[in-house]
C-alpha cells in the first residue's frame, strides 16, 4: 500500500518549502476573515457580559467605599486585640472619620454600612453624629459612651474593626446565612433571621423539578414530533414555538389569570362543582405557581433539542430490535431511551440553568412563599442597596451554573450538546 | 423443487391499504417453501416491500391470512413471531458495539453468556469479521456494516429471514461480491430467505424463484432463467433484461406461430405467448442479444436496417439501429476475435428467430 514513512520527518511543498509552513500562509487569509466576522460578537459580548462579570466579582468583595471614610481608624483598630473595649487611640481615630464625614454630609453612607456589618449601627451613628459637634477635645472614649451608651459594647467595636478592611469576603457568608464571631469563627446567624438558606434550597429544588417535569412532558411531544408526517408535525412544532414568541412578561400575566383564587381554573373547578366556592384552591403565590408557570415557560427548551436527537433516530431500529425477539417496552428501554441520553441531557441542562436563575415568574406568580434566590438578589439591587451581597448572591449562582456545566461536561461532553 | 414441498410461508388472498382508497397489495396469493430464496422484485410502490413488511409483523393486512409454518400469523406481534431481518439502511444500533448488536437477540431469549458469546464469535466468523467485535458500528465500512446486519438477523437462528434491499447502499463491486456471500450463506445454512430488490440483477443471480410485482400483484412466479426466457407478459418482459419492442395486429395464429403486422408495415413471424386472436393488438419483444448480424438464411425474421449508434461497452458493443419504424432498436454483439466492421451508416442485415420474438399483450 502507502510506503512507510516516519511521521516526524519534515514534509515539504512542491516548491520545497516546509509543508507545514505553507499550509499556514495559504490559510492565513481564511484565518483572517474568520476573526473579522467574529469580531464584533466578540466585542460586544466582551462589554456586555465578560467585563460586568468581573465587576460583579469585584463588587462582591470591594468594601474600599467605606475603608476610605475609616482612613484614621483602620490604621489603628488592627492594633486592638478585641478582648476588652479599645483604647482611646482608636475613638480618637474614630472621632476624626466621624466629624469629618459630618462636615461633609457622608455620615449616612457610614451609617448604612456599618448596619450591613451590625444592625443598630445605622440609629447609633445617626444618634452619635448629632452629637458630634458638642465633643471637647481629648477623652473621646468617654464622650463616645455619653453620647450613646452602644459605644461602650464591644460588640460594636468588634463590628468596627472588622468593617475596617478594603477587601472582605464576609458577604459570601451572608449569602449563606453565616457570619464570623468574635473569635473568627463561622457560625449560622439566629434562626429568625435566616432566608438565604430556605431561598437556595428552594430554587434548587424548584430548578430539578421543573428540568423533571419539563422532561416528562416534553419527551412523549418529542417523539410525536419526530415521528409523526411532516404535515401535522409541523402544525404541533408551531404550538411548541408558540411561547417562543410571546412576551415573557405576557405569559406570565396569563398564567396570573389562570391561577389566581378567582381565575379561570378555580371559577371551572367551583362551577363544576369540584371545590367549594369558599375553599378555592391557592394556585399562585406560593410554590405551585411558581412551578406551574416555569414548567410551562421553560418546555421549549427541553422539547427542542430532544426532537433534533430523536429525529436523527431511525425508526428502523426499533422494528429490528422487535424482530430480534424484544418486546416494544424492552426495545423502548435498551435501544430508544439510550440514544436520547445526549438530547436529554442537554434540554436538562438547558432548562435547569435558565430555571435557577429565573426572575420575572416567581416574582409574579410566586408572590413571597414562591420567591427564588434571584428575588431576593433583586431584592439587595433594588431596596436594600446591599449591592456587595447582591453580587455575591450572584456570583454563587454564576457558579452553581458553571458547576452543572462541569458535570455535564464530565458526564456527556459539551460536545454532544444538540440545540436543535 | 418447491412446488414438491409444503408451503412454509404461505399468503392467502391479503389485501393490503393504508388510506382505504388505494390498494397497495391485492388479493396476494403466495407459497415460500422451506429453504427457499425467494425474491420479491418489483419497481418501487409496486407493494413488494409492503408484503415484507406484513409478513415481518410491522404492518398488517387489511384483508387474507398469512400463515407461517401453517399457522396463521396475523394475530401474532412481530418480537413473538421470531424472524430474522435485515434492513436497506442496516438498523444497527449505533451505541452497541458489533458483539452486543450481534447479542442482542441472544440477551432477549435469555441465553447464557458463554453461549452467547460462543454463538457471536462463530456467526462473526461465518460473515468473515472475526475479531471485529469490540468496535463500533460507525467504525466499520459500509460493506462491513452490512455483514453485521446480515450475521446479527442470523445469529438467533431464525428459519426465515427477511432482506429489505440489504444491498442498496453499497457501490456496484461490493455489492456483486456481496450477492455471492448470500447466496453462500443461504446454501450452507438451508435458512428460507425472502429478499426484496429492485435491481433485477441481484434478483436473478442470486433467487431460486423470483415474483415479479407490479401494481400490487404477482405478475409472474418462476425460476430466474424461465423468467427471463420466457416472460409471460410484457411488463415483465420490460423489468427483466432489455427489449426491442413493435406494436402490431395479429394476422394469423398457427399453434405457437403468430403472424404479426407491425405498425409500420413489415410482417413478424413472432412466438405467440399471449398473441390474444386475430386481429387483437399485440406487442412483440425481442432480447438484444438474440438478433444477429447477416444471419443464416433458415431464420424467419430477416430485415434491412440502417446503423445509427455505436457504443462500445468492453465486453460487447451495443448497436443501435433504423429498423421497422423504430430508431430505438438495440442489439448486442459480444466483443469477440471475429469483430464486425461497422461503422455509423451502413446498411447491414438483421435477423431473428420467431422463438425469441415474443408477442405478448
Amino acid at each position: 500500500m502507502w510506503a512507510a514513512y516516519n511521521v516526524s520527518d519534515p514534509i515539504y511543498a512542491s516548491d520545497g518549502q516546509l509543508l507545514s509552513v505553507k499550509l499556514k500562509k495559504a490559510e492565513a487569509h481564511r484565518r483572517r476573515t474568520a476573526f473579522f466576522l467574529v469580531l464584533p460578537l466578540l466585542l460586544f459580548i466582551s462589554l456586555t457580559y465578560l467585563f460586568p462579570i468581573g465587576q460583579l466579582l469585584v463588587q462582591s468583595v470591594d468594601n474600599r467605599e467605606l475603608f476610605r471614610f475609616l482612613s484614621h481608624t483602620n490604621e489603628v483598630i488592627h492594633q486592638w486585640d478585641g478582648d476588652q473595649l479599645p483604647d482611646e487611640a482608636v475613638y480618637s481615630a474614630f472621632y476624626k472619620d466621624l466629624s469629618s464625614a459630618v462636615d461633609n454630609k457622608q455620615h449616612g453612607k457610614i451609617a448604612t454600612r456599618l448596619n450591613y456589618e451590625k444592625s443598630g449601627f445605622s440609629s447609633l451613628i445617626k444618634k452619635t453624629s448629632r452629637k458630634i459637634k458638642t465633643f471637647a477635645a481629648g477623652n473621646y472614649k468617654i464622650q463616645f459612651i455619653k453620647a450613646d451608651k452602644r459605644w461602650g459594647n464591644i460588640e460594636y467595636m468588634l463590628a468596627l474593626k472588622k468593617a475596617a478592611v478594603p477587601f472582605h469576603g464576609r458577604k459570601y457568608l451572608t449569602a449563606f446565612d453565616l457570619d464570623q464571631n468574635a473569635a473568627g469563627e463561622i457560625v449560622q446567624i439566629p434562626e429568625n433571621r435566616r432566608i438565604n438558606i430556605t431561598l437556595w434550597l428552594r430554587t434548587i429544588m424548584v430548578a430539578l423539578g421543573v428540568t423533571l417535569s419539563c422532561l416528562i412532558l416534553s419527551f412523549p411531544i418529542a417523539y410525536m414530533l419526530a415521528t409523526m408526517r411532516a404535515k401535522y408535525s409541523n402544525l404541533l412544532m408551531i404550538c411548541v414555538l408558540l411561547p417562543f414568541w410571546t412576551s415573557l412578561l405576557v405569559r406570565t400575566s396569563s398564567w396570573m389569570v389562570l391561577l389566581q383564587k378567582q381565575g379561570l381554573i378555580n371559577d371551572t373547578l367551583v362551577f363544576l362543582d369540584i371545590v367549594l366556592d369558599e375553599n378555592r384552591l391557592a394556585l399562585m403565590y406560593n410554590m405551585l405557581g411558581t412551578f406551574i408557570a416555569m414548567t410551562q415557560i421553560l418546555l421549549p427548551f427541553m422539547v427542542l433539542p430532544l426532537y433534533s436527537v430523536m429525529k436523527t433516530i431511525s425508526p428502523n431500529l426499533m422494528q429490528a430490535a422487535t424482530s430480534m425477539g424484544s418486546t416494544p417496552l424492552h426495545a423502548f428501554r435498551r435501544i430508544y431511551l439510550p440514544l436520547t441520553y445526549s438530547g436529554i441531557s442537554a434540554g436538562s441542562i438547558l432548562v435547569f440553568v435558565l430555571a435557577i436563575g429565573y426572575y420575572i415568574t416567581p416574582a409574579l406568580v410566586g408572590g413571597a412563599k414562591g420567591a427564588l434566590i434571584s428575588n431576593r438578589i433583586a431584592y439587595h439591587m433594588n431596596s436594600s442597596l446591599d449591592w456587595a451581597l447582591a453580587t455575591a448572591m450572584g456570583t454563587v449562582l454564576l457558579a452553581t451554573v458553571l458547576c452543572a456545566y462541569w458535570a455535564y461536561n464530565r458526564v456527556v461532553g459539551i460536545d454532544n450538546m444538540r440545540l436543535g | 423443487m418447491s412446488q414438491l414441498k409444503k408451503a412454509f410461508v404461505k399468503f392467502e388472498q391479503v389485501d393490503k391499504s393504508y388510506d382505504g382508497k388505494k390498494l397497495i397489495v391485492k388479493g396476494l396469493n403466495l407459497d415460500i417453501a422451506e429453504g427457499e430464496f425467494l425474491t420479491l422484485l418489483g419497481p418501487s410502490g409496486s407493494g413488494k416491500t409492503t408484503t415484507l413488511m406484513m409478513l415481518a409483523g410491522f404492518e398488517t393486512p387489511t384483508n387474507g391470512e398469512i400463515y407461517l409454518n401453517g399457522k396463521p400469523i396475523s394475530s401474532i406481534p412481530p418480537y413473538k413471531r421470531g424472524i430474522g431481518m435485515v434492513f436497506q439502511n442496516y438498523a444497527l444500533f449505533p451505541h452497541l458495539t458489533v458483539f452486543e448488536n450481534l447479542a442482542f437477540p441472544l440477551k432477549v431469549r435469555n441465553l447464557s453468556k458463554q453461549l452467547i458469546s460462543e454463538r457471536v464469535n462463530q456467526t462473526l466468523a461465518m460473515v468473515s469479521l472475526d475479531g471485529f467485535g469490540s468496535r463500533m458500528p460507525s467504525q466499520l465500512s459500509g460493506g462491513q456494516q452490512q455483514r453485521v446486519a446480515v450475521a446479527r438477523a442470523l445469529v438467533f437462528d431464525p428459519k426465515l429471514v427477511l432482506m429489505d434491499e440489504p444491498l442498496g447502499a453499497l457501490d456496484k463491486n461490493l455489492r456483486e461480491s456481496m450477492q455471492y456471500e448470500l447466496k453462500s450463506i443461504h446454501e450452507k445454512l438451508g435458512v428460507t430467505i425472502v429478499y426484496v430488490t429492485h435491481d433485477q440483477g441481484e434478483a436473478l443471480t442470486m433467487s431460486d424463484r423470483i415474483a415479479v410485482f407490479n401494481d400490487g400483484n404477482i405478475q409472474q412466479l418462476s425460476s430466474p432463467n424461465h423468467l427471463y426466457e420466457s416472460p409471460v407478459n410484457s411488463f415483465v418482459a420490460r423489468f427483466i433484461g432489455e427489449n426491442n419492442t413493435f406494436k402490431g395486429v395479429v394476422k394469423a395464429i398457427n399453434g405457437n406461430l403468430a403472424t404479426v403486422k407491425t405498425d409500420a408495415g413489415p410482417i413478424i413471424k413472432a412466438n405467440a405467448i399471449l398473441a390474444g386472436s386475430v386481429g387483437d393488438q399485440t406487442t412483440v419483444s425481442l432480447r438484444p442479444e438474440r438478433v444477429f448480424i447477416n444471419p443464416d438464411v433458415t431464420i424467419e425474421n430477416q430485415f434491412k436496417c440502417a446503423v445509427k449508434q455505436i457504443i462500445y461497452h468492453g465486453d460487447h458493443i451495443r448497436v443501435r439501429v433504423s429498423i421497422l419504424g423504430s430508431d430505438n432498436f438495440i442489439l448486442k454483439v459480444p466483443n469477440s476475435n471475429n469483430q464486425l466492421n461497422l461503422t455509423v451508416g451502413d446498411k447491414v442485415k438483421l435477423g431473428w428467430s420467431f422463438m425469441d420474438c415474443r408477442a405478448l399483450d
